[in-house]
């Protein structure tokens, strides 16, 4: 049966999400045969419809349905209702990222061997290699058309970028460039290149990065096999008396509960409502919740550990001007002990716009030493941190105990309190980019606190044993075999990558696997 | 209804510009700060004008010497000496039209600027004369209700002025100029 499909179409596969990881997995399954339904809570905007304007943006792409937050980060004191900084839209997050594309690195894969047991920390292994990935890696690479891959070359620096690179050189890092990114240098796969707009986060508006909303959706609905369904809020995944999964009861586009059945369901809305539902999924079989035995469904969430530098100098910069994420240095991403933490951490480019810096340079911060900040904008350069954070176990997701969405279920409480590893790496990042900016004229520097989360990741995360974690090798939880986790709360862990090109990898994997297991019918 | 009206630069002289338009001066304040400097806001009726400026914003729920020490305290706040007066008039005149609908903020708005001038003494918040001695005030009053409304409301009821981005060398919306491209992305010259 050709797309749109019926309600009571028990042979689809329905993927809760449009992201990196589900917008990627409907594709790869559409363009294998496979009958598929996604359901996306958010509206579709094209990418013309995106603006360049970040608080006018934020109201059209952002999650802003209320969640809840605890513990000790500052976020949850700063913006006690909005955890994360991400996207109900079709296309997810992939509309607001930045593109930087990079492959975990080996010993990431293998974080509690390579790092040994760090107190206070869950720490395991992920139960793939990078070896496993790598024709993954190669196959999302070609796909998302990232720089610095299949020749591919790299974008031009901008402003932002020529700062990095002389603080770089000054401190004798060796690895920085213009980054492996998923936006176009040139024409490529019918989408143009990069115009040096700025306002990556807010929706390239030219269809130069890439986002599954304008290539993988639109690809998989040209097979006949897909069917988007926007608006759509599923509450609750169905299962029948031995254990499988049925059906997802959804809010449709008119308010109106709907059922619609599945064969397979994949659950892709990013690590924050994916765990949510499965709670909310609870049933007199699964009182703790669906895919829950080992009782780490929402646990062991991760954000990286982040945060900004940002450094005035005498003379402009206009960092907003060009590519948000404009390069990277990587010399930091190893593995080093004796800098006093485990794991590593990149350092990306990262500029924000006037309104956005006055929200997010020092939330709460008032007066002359805030205000002076603001006055040197034009003068300004900056950077964002992204490293391994520890997965922990009381990091997690609940559902709160008294609050409702508005179809009534409970909402989501985000609990997340810094390792000492997390504070140890942070620090060190800090001083080493404010030297950086130093080193090439900053009369002053700001160590900036983290955003709210983008990268959201580890809270249905994969596991050898069904004990340690909610879904194996495949993202197929270990509880219930047509029941699939496809977005980054499958990470083990976190390595100190931007996550979307492993998310993508997994997925085209998972789209291998659910499809060879459908061919068997042993789901 | 608040509105805030632009008129065309009226005389420097701030007496004959508001006596012109018709308008009883009832109070003249006289502002301090390095920022403001010579800067008068006149209350009159239910309006403050700035006549050098030729602006002026008139309340409806609030009372008008209340927007007057609003205005201040959200220099204070957020004090950018490059800034005219007008923008922080139009980030706080929300609290004007919200005093209208929400009966409990219009209280705690008065109630609040009322604090700040009993613990100014006489001449209230307006006559600080040194912008340090306004500070020493807000420093201890910082974690109210009332001050982090006003401060949080101004993050994005200041910055978010796209008039007033040019004045941070900010220049906003890129796409229909077809971005930077060919307009100075990597123009950067004294590295």
């Amino acid at each position: 049966m050709a797309a749109p499909y019926d309600l009571k179409d028990d042979s689809v596969v329905v993927i809760i999400g449009s992201g990196a990881g589900g917008g990627t997995l409907g594709n790869e399954l559409a363009q294998k045969g496979i009958d598929v339904v996604i359901l996306e809570a958010g509206a579709r905007h094209e990418y013309e419809d995106f603006i360049n304007d970040e608080w006018e943006s934020f109201g059209q792409l952002a999650w802003v349905d209320k969640r809840t937050t605890s513990g000790d980060w500052r976020v949850a004191k700063d913006f006690p209702n909005l955890p994360a900084w991400i996207v109900k839209s079709v296309g997810g997050s992939t509309t607001h990222w930045a593109g930087a594309s990079l492959r975990f690195q080996d010993h990431e894969f293998q974080a509690l061997t390579h790092y040994g047991k760090v107190k206070g920390a869950n720490l395991l292994d992920w139960p793939i290699t990078l070896a496993e990935l790598e024709p993954y890696y190669a196959k999302a690479e070609d796909k998302m058309g990232v720089t610095r891959t299949n020749g591919i070359e790299g974008l031009p620096g901008n402003n932002n970028f020529k700062v990095l690179k002389a603080g770089a050189d000054k401190l004798g890092y060796k690895e920085c460039n213009t980054g492996h990114m998923a936006i176009n240098s040139a024409e490529r796969d019918g989408r143009m290149s990069c115009q040096q707009t700025g306002f990556c986060f807010q929706g390239c508006k030219w269809g130069a990065k890439w986002s599954t909303l304008y290539t993988e959706i639109p690809k998989g609905e040209k097979t006949g096999k897909l069917e988007v369904r926007p608006n759509s809020m599923v509450q609750k995944i169905e299962h029948d008396k031995s254990g499988k999964v049925t059906g997802v009861l959804y809010v449709d586009k008119d308010g109106k509960q709907q059922l619609q059945k599945a064969r397979v369901v994949a659950v892709a809305g990013n690590s924050i409502e994916s765990p949510r539902l499965l709670l909310n999924s609870e049933s007199s079989m699964f009182p703790d919740g669906l895919a829950n035995s080992s009782g780490q469904v929402g646990r062991n969430y991760m954000r990286h550990t982040t945060g900004s530098v940002y450094a005035v100098f005498e003379k402009p910069v206009h960092m907003y001007r060009g590519t948000v994420m404009a390069g990277i240095i990587q010399d930091e991403a190893r593995h080093d002990p004796s800098r006093g933490f485990v794991g590593g951490y990149e350092m990306e480019t990262l500029a924000l716009g006037l309104p956005f810096m006055a929200a997010f340079l020092d939330p709460g911060g008032w007066g002359r030493s805030f205000t002076s900040a603001l006055d040197q904008y034009v003068n300004m350069a900056g950077m964002w941190i992204v490293g391994e954070d520890m997965p922990q176990a009381d990091n997690r997701i609940t559902l709160h105990k008294d609050e409702k969405d508005k179809y009534g279920l409970p909402i989501a409480n985000v609990n997340f309190s810094d390792h000492a590893n997390d504070i140890a790496m942070r620090d060190y990042a800090y001083q080493r980019g404010q030297e950086l900016y130093k080193s090439v004229g900053a009369v002053r520097t700001f160590p900036t606190p983290p955003y709210p989360s983008t990268h959201n990741l580890g809270t249905n995360r994969m596991s050898e044993k069904a004990k340690d974690g909610v879904v194996n090798k495949n993202g197929q939880t270990h509880d219930i075999k047509n029941l699939f986790v496809s977005d980054g709360s499958q990470f083990t862990t976190g390595g100190a990558e931007n996550p979307t090109l492993t998310i993508v990898s997994l997925a085209i994997r998972q789209a291998d696997y659910i499809a060879k297991e459908m061919a068997a019918k042993t789901i | 209804m608040v509105t805030i009206f632009n008129r065309n630069p009226a005389s420097p002289d701030a007496k004959g510009a508001a006596e012109r338009k018709g308008l009883s001066r009832r109070d003249v304040l006289k502002r301090g700060g390095t920022a403001s400097l010579g800067a008068i806001l006149i209350i009159s009726g239910s309006s403050i004008i700035h006549p050098q400026f030729a602006w002026g914003l008139e309340t409806t729920n609030l009372k008008p010497e209340t927007m007057a020490t609003l205005i201040q305290l959200a220099r204070d706040i957020y004090p950018h000496d490059h800034v005219p007066d007008r923008f922080y008039a139009i980030a706080v005149k929300p609290y004007d039209a919200k005093a209208g609908d929400d009966p409990k903020q219009k209280k705690m708005i008065e109630d609040g600027v009322a604090d700040l001038d009993k613990r100014a003494g006489k001449g209230g918040y307006l006559g600080l004369d040194w912008e340090d001695r306004r500070l020493a005030i807000l420093q201890k009053i910082e974690d109210t209700p009332f001050f982090q409304t006003i401060r949080g409301g101004l993050v994005t009821g200041l910055y978010n002025q796209k008039e007033l981005w040019p004045l941070f060398g900010y220049e906003g919306e890129s796409f229909s100029k077809g971005g930077y491209i060919a307009r100075g992305f990597s123009d950067i010259e004294w590295l």
